[in-house]
């Protein structure tokens, strides 16, 4: 696909210009959706399952916000993070609590409008050889800009809910952290069937820590591309996980690059997928510093038809001295049907540096199944056992007490719905 | 109590437990021993129910009932224990509630109610304590890092806590030094009942020395050849196993 089809050229055109836009649209309509001989989207064919005619959906109207609160209702509170709400892809005041403690919220518009806009919505050019992060930065709406100054802290829950309305869900959310500061994210993506294309930037400055967790509990049939893209200053932090129990089409991927020395980078997830589910991690690191340090852990539990896929790469630049790198996927089927594809990647150009990698992907080891059985559990409650304790290894990196909390107890509910 | 009568099993393709019979009595230590081959390990298995050996032909039961037909979990809620030769390693899966998980899905199966949490600590602790047991052991995931005397207290302290009916301890003392093997015999000596039976699968004399068998067995080539009391393990030790393979 040389040029995007009409109704997509139509909806850009009717959007205010915007040099991000701008230059994201021109790099969508190089290809258009990515197919498998895109190498970074080999194992994952949007160009399948993308709706070329669904055009980004507008502010919603009464009945979309009365499907909203319903959505949010059955949410969870995530201690005191302040919750912001976005339907279909608008942040949506009424529906929110206050602006979050510690945090200055600046609505969409008025900061892209902003000189700065371009380095905080798009920063330090990540991800830009990337068609889907080029769509979501020429169609993007209706998110926001969240700000901690230095030395402050803040908590906040962003509830992604997309109520069926006839189009696609593109929003952008980003957050600039100020020396020092500190913040705890969870996103969470709910509600009906749809096209999402979220992507949350975040800009550290030095000293910075941010953590982020994303809950995926999308309709069957949603087709989410999820991007972080995440740019740290020196001894800055930036830890990303995502969660996925659906049966939907995800694409998760970060783009993180460490810009000043000693900054540190921890991405991870846990994919539980049945049905036809289709969930994909593909992530670049990039360490453009010296001492800088990645640790990536994914684990996927991959039963029925399902499709887990894991793409790490770590990008150690010339120069980027005493990199500590280390990159593990592990995944367990379940069954003849499922299927997991693993592509761990160094790309190393500097030379003292300590990275390593490791994937397996494997069923349930019979040894230790007959040996909890030998002692009296019956196979199903061995098999929950074994499953929980391979997924919370991965749901340790989770260091934000609330989000950790949701997560047991969305792997537990996931677990009681395989054995009943 | 147990009773196997002209069992063969085996992998595919090949035999490996040949025609074996043999009755433990309620009440009875009885001990099993063999040059290494002869088909000790793969009779534990079979009996405890493992997927991948086969039964072709003879029977077992225990108290009257046949288990072979039983998936292994019903043979544990019946009262059959296995305490492993090589205890498996399981990461992510916590001792206690692994333990927890055990004693109360064969307490389910036996129609009982499930322990209290404060009722289940307390048996833990105390059958930690008589075996010596770290309390640190059980806050790691089970059997991961342990060193092979704790794997092997942790058998016994299973064993301890689930009360079988009938234990088979196979190669119990390989790989304890001679404080740990006095541990798990007295962990094994104080579950001595009339009314519980151990098969005692062992190479040598030494944990005989410590739990003393009412029987004596000597299998080769997967069935039993000579059977006597405990005076026949001290022979063994004396003259070895040729004797009695040779004459089998």
């Amino acid at each position: 696909m040389s040029t995007p089809p009409e109704a997509l050229a139509a909806a850009f055109a009717r959007l205010p210009a915007h040099p991000v836009r701008t230059a994201g649209f021109a790099r969508f309509a190089q290809t258009g959706a990515p197919d498998r001989r895109v190498e970074a989207w080999h194992y994952s064919d949007l160009a399948a399952v993308f709706d070329a005619q669904a055009a980004p959906v507008g502010a919603p109207g009464p009945a979309a916000l009365d499907r909203a609160l319903a959505l949010l209702a059955a949410l969870p509170r995530f201690a005191d993070a302040a919750r912001l709400v976005l339907v279909d892809g608008h942040f949506v005041a009424s529906l929110s609590d206050a602006a979050p403690a510690g945090a200055t919220l600046t609505p969409f518009d008025d900061a892209l409008a902003r000189t700065d806009a371009a380095g905080l919505f798009a920063p330090d050019g990540l991800g830009v050889g990337d068609a889907m992060v080029g769509y979501n930065s020429a169609f993007m709406q209706g998110g926001f800009l969240a700000e901690v100054a230095a030395g402050g802290t803040a908590t906040i829950h962003v509830a992604h809910l997309a109520t069926g309305a006839a189009g696609a869900c593109v929003s952008r959310l980003a957050f600039r952290l100020g020396d020092g500061a500190g913040l705890d994210l969870v996103e969470t993506f709910d509600g009906d069937r749809t096209q999402r294309h979220a992507a949350s930037a975040f800009a550290l400055e030095p000293r910075a820590r941010a953590s982020r967790v994303a809950f995926h509990a999308e309709a069957e049939g949603t087709v989410c591309v999820e991007t972080v893209l995440a740019d740290l200053a020196a001894d800055s932090e930036f830890a990303d996980f995502g969660f996925v129990a659906d049966r939907a089409f995800t694409r998760r991927q970060p783009f993180v690059r460490q810009r000043g020395p000693r900054a540190k980078i921890a991405l991870g997830g846990l994919s539980l997928l049945g049905g036809r589910a289709h969930a994909d991690a593909t992530l670049v690191v990039e360490h453009d510093s010296t001492h800088g340090e990645s640790r990536e852990f994914f684990r996927h539990v991959v039963a029925d038809e399902a499709t887990g896929v894991y793409q790490g790469k770590v990008i150690v630049k010339p120069g980027a001295q005493k990199t500590d790198g280390s990159m593990k996927s592990n995944a367990v089927l379940l069954s003849d049907g499922a299927s997991m594809e693993n592509k761990p990647e160094l790309e190393i150009f500097a030379d003292d540096v300590v990275c390593g990698h490791g994937a397996t992907c494997g069923a349930l080891d019979e040894a230790e199944l007959f040996y909890l059985r030998a002692r009296g559990i019956p196979r199903a409650v061995a098999e929950a056992l074994m499953l929980e304790g391979f997924a919370a290894e991965a749901l340790d990196r989770i260091a934000f007490a609330p989000a950790r909390g949701e997560a047991d107890r969305r792997l537990a509910a996931w677990l009681a719905a395989r054995a009943a | 109590m147990l009773e196997i009568k002209n069992l063969v099993a085996g992998i595919p393709g090949r035999t490996i437990v040949d025609g074996l019979s043999l009755t433990v009595k309620p009440g009875e230590v009885a001990a099993i021993m063999g040059p290494n081959g002869s088909g000790k390990s793969t009779l534990s298995y079979v009996l405890a129910g493992r997927g991948d050996y086969e039964v072709t032909s003879g029977e077992a039961t225990l108290d009257g009932d046949d288990i072979l037909g039983l998936d292994p979990e019903e043979r544990a809620a019946k009262g059959l224990f296995l305490a492993f030769q090589y205890p498996v390693e399981i990461p992510g899966v916590a001792t206690m509630t692994f333990l927890k998980a055990a004693m109360n899905a064969q307490r389910k199966t036996r129609g009982e109610p499930e322990l209290s949490a404060p009722d289940f600590l307390r048996r833990v602790r105390e059958a930690a304590k008589s075996l010596s047991v770290d309390p640190e052991m059980l806050k790691r995931p089970l059997n991961v890092g342990f060193s092979g005397g704790e794997k092997k207290r942790m058998e016994i302290l299973q064993m301890a806590l689930l009360e079988p009916r009938c234990a088979i301890l196979d190669e119990t003392d390989s790989g304890l030094d001679i404080d740990a093997l006095r541990v798990v015999s007295a962990g094994v000596n104080a579950l001595r009942g009339k009314d519980r039976a151990f098969l005692v699968i062992t190479h040598y004399q030494r944990l005989l020395d410590h739990v003393r068998p009412d029987t004596v067995h000597v299998m080769s080539k997967g069935r039993i050849v000579t059977s006597g009391g405990p005076e026949l393990a001290l022979e063994l030790e004396k003259n070895g196993y040729r004797d009695h393979v040779d004459a089998a």
